[in-house]
């Protein structure tokens, strides 16, 4: 990184330590937590649209919709997240590349599954081979935000759905006396109150995702953890920098780094209630109205 | 008209075609020094990095690295994320059912223990060694408990905090820990395994043909020999 750091074994103390932090090796490091903000930023609203869609379904009037609301979140919430984290992404690599190939290369007669090869023709292939390693990433980091929107996505339509059901009968009563469609029922009046009920359950979800993320190891993607574990391990001379076994110390600095991002969390979901609550009759909205009268 | 455009397109599709099947992507662990281990700068390193570039220059190969965890390593080549493994894999029978290896790059590599004391018990006690490599199979055909590891880096540190009373793994990863610690090699090494092998697909010989003749230029004209020597030590045996 700097000019100074060119010969390592030569320096030592604080300097050392100065050019052992800037190494190309630890900025990796400190890129790979935008990468977890990143899956943070795109998760949310990703599983929140998911459980949106499945809360709506499970209200569905049509059964066939219904039945795909309720099987999405009985699936999902009844099968472990960590096989699921395991599953999605590589049945949704092989179901796209299986179209792909059935698209791209009708001619071709070999059969996909070869033993224990599955191998598609290669223009079939999810990324091209050709693709320059910044594609191969991106793709395997979707495939990650997509297997976490499922599974949080489940979760969030049942939280969707019970906080559906606790806005009062009286004001979709209300509305309907209006004369309002049971459409404009549900988008004027039922979604914009819901909210005060779902966001305990939500917030639940919220912690649980940020603690889920380094899940994001297991599924390949370079995460704090993967360079956690890779910085710390003991190294020998064969490195520019070597050092005995100081995983002890990358993983605190995690525990911390979480810990931070949690309670920022807390906080911030914390004001969202007080502001949610505002003019809703139930306890805290109740409170609010006492306290400022 | 039409049929001049749709073969002008075809033509160029096939081009760019030839030129795709000229990029090689290169898996390896990138946790097993001095044979492949993630340097400071990020980059992969080590004996393997070096031998994967020379062999793709004589192949004329337009070649990529990437890592995997060692436990999937060949599944991932299987199912086509990467075309090669270049791992410090060795040659086994059993590996080649799903696999096919290009010719050893390394003589068969000698296994050694590691320990902290000179009484460790290698027979009896527990060992600790890599998850799907051919340590763990010979600790468990030796009758002793075998602790498995995911990274060889972890086998290390059970032996360091008493978890494991020793170590077994390749001799060439080994040495420079014995050197730099307090860990001492324990017992008589062990001649395991036919070589160190690149790994290709069963549906991709051509591949392998080209490494294989590859490797034999680098044995024929003594680079092999002298990379071995720089990286695995002036012990490692030669070809």
């Amino acid at each position: 990184m700097f000019a100074s750091c060119a010969d390592p074994s030569t320096i030592e103390g604080l300097h050392w330590l100065a050019c052992y932090l800037t190494s190309g090796k630890h900025m990796a490091f400190y890129a790979s937590f935008g990468t977890v903000m990143l899956l943070l930023a795109i998760t949310a609203p990703a599983a929140l649209a998911f459980g949106f869609a499945g809360a709506m379904a499970t209200r569905s009037r049509l059964w066939p919709v219904q039945w795909l609301g309720r099987g999405y979140t009985a699936m999902v919430r009844g099968v472990p997240d960590i096989i699921f984290f395991l599953f999605v992404p590589i049945a949704l690599d092989q179901a796209l590349e299986w179209v792909r190939h059935k698209t791209i290369c009708p001619d071709w007669t070999e059969p996909v599954r070869r033993g224990s090869d599955f191998v598609v023709c290669a223009q079939a292939k999810l990324p091209l081979s050709t693709s320059p390693q910044w594609v191969h990433d991106t793709y395997g980091f979707a495939l990650a935000v997509t297997a976490f929107a499922v599974v949080f996505g489940a979760f969030a339509a049942n939280v969707l759905h019970g906080a559906m059901r606790a806005v009062p009968r009286a004001q979709i009563e209300t509305a309907e006396a209006y004369g309002m469609t049971h459409g404009q029922a549900f988008w004027r009046i039922l979604v914009p109150q819901m909210w005060i009920y779902a966001l305990p359950g939500l917030s639940n979800l919220w912690m649980i995702l940020i603690k889920a993320t380094p899940l994001l190891f297991l599924l390949g993607v370079q995460d704090i953890v993967y360079w956690a574990r890779e910085l710390g391990g003991a190294k020998t001379s064969i490195y520019a920098y070597p050092h005995p076994d100081w995983r002890i110390y990358y993983f605190l600095g995690l525990l911390v780094f979480y810990l931070g991002l949690t309670k920022i969390s807390e906080v911030v979901l914390g004001r969202l209630n007080a502001r949610l609550s505002h003019g809703q009759a139930t306890l805290a909205g109740e409170a609010q109205r006492k306290a400022t009268a | 008209m039409k049929s001049l455009i749709l073969g002008t397109a075809a033509f160029a599709l096939s081009a760019g075609l030839a030129f795709a099947q000229d990029v090689v992507r290169l898996g390896t662990e990138g946790a097993y020094p001095p044979y492949n281990f993630i340097n400071d700068n990020g980059q992969v390193d080590g004996f393997e990095r070096e031998l994967g570039d020379e062999l793709c220059i004589r192949a004329a190969l337009n070649c990529v690295w990437v890592t995997n965890d060692w436990d999937s390593i060949i599944p991932n080549l299987v199912s086509g994320n990467y075309d090669v493994i270049i791992a410090g894999m060795s040659i086994t029978d059993e590996r080649k059912q799903v696999v096919d290896f290009a010719q050893e790059y390394t003589p068969p590599s000698v296994s050694a223990y590691v320990g902290l004391a000179e009484d460790a018990d290698i027979e009896g006690g527990v060992v600790a060694a890599q998850t799907g490599t051919i340590q763990a199979n010979h600790v468990v055909d030796t009758g002793a408990t075998l602790l498995e590891f995911a990274n060889p880096e972890d086998t290390i540190a059970a032996v360091r905090n008493g978890e494991a009373d020793a170590a077994l793994a390749d001799k060439d990863f080994l040495a420079p820990y014995v050197a730099e610690s307090d860990l001492i090699f324990v017992g008589e090494d062990v001649q395991l395994g036919g070589g160190i092998g690149a790994a290709f697909r069963k549906s991709d010989p051509e591949l392998r043909d080209k490494f294989d003749a590859a490797i034999q230029s680098m044995k024929d004209d003594g680079t092999l020999n002298a990379l071995i020597a720089k990286w695995l030590g002036a012990e490692s045996p030669l070809f």
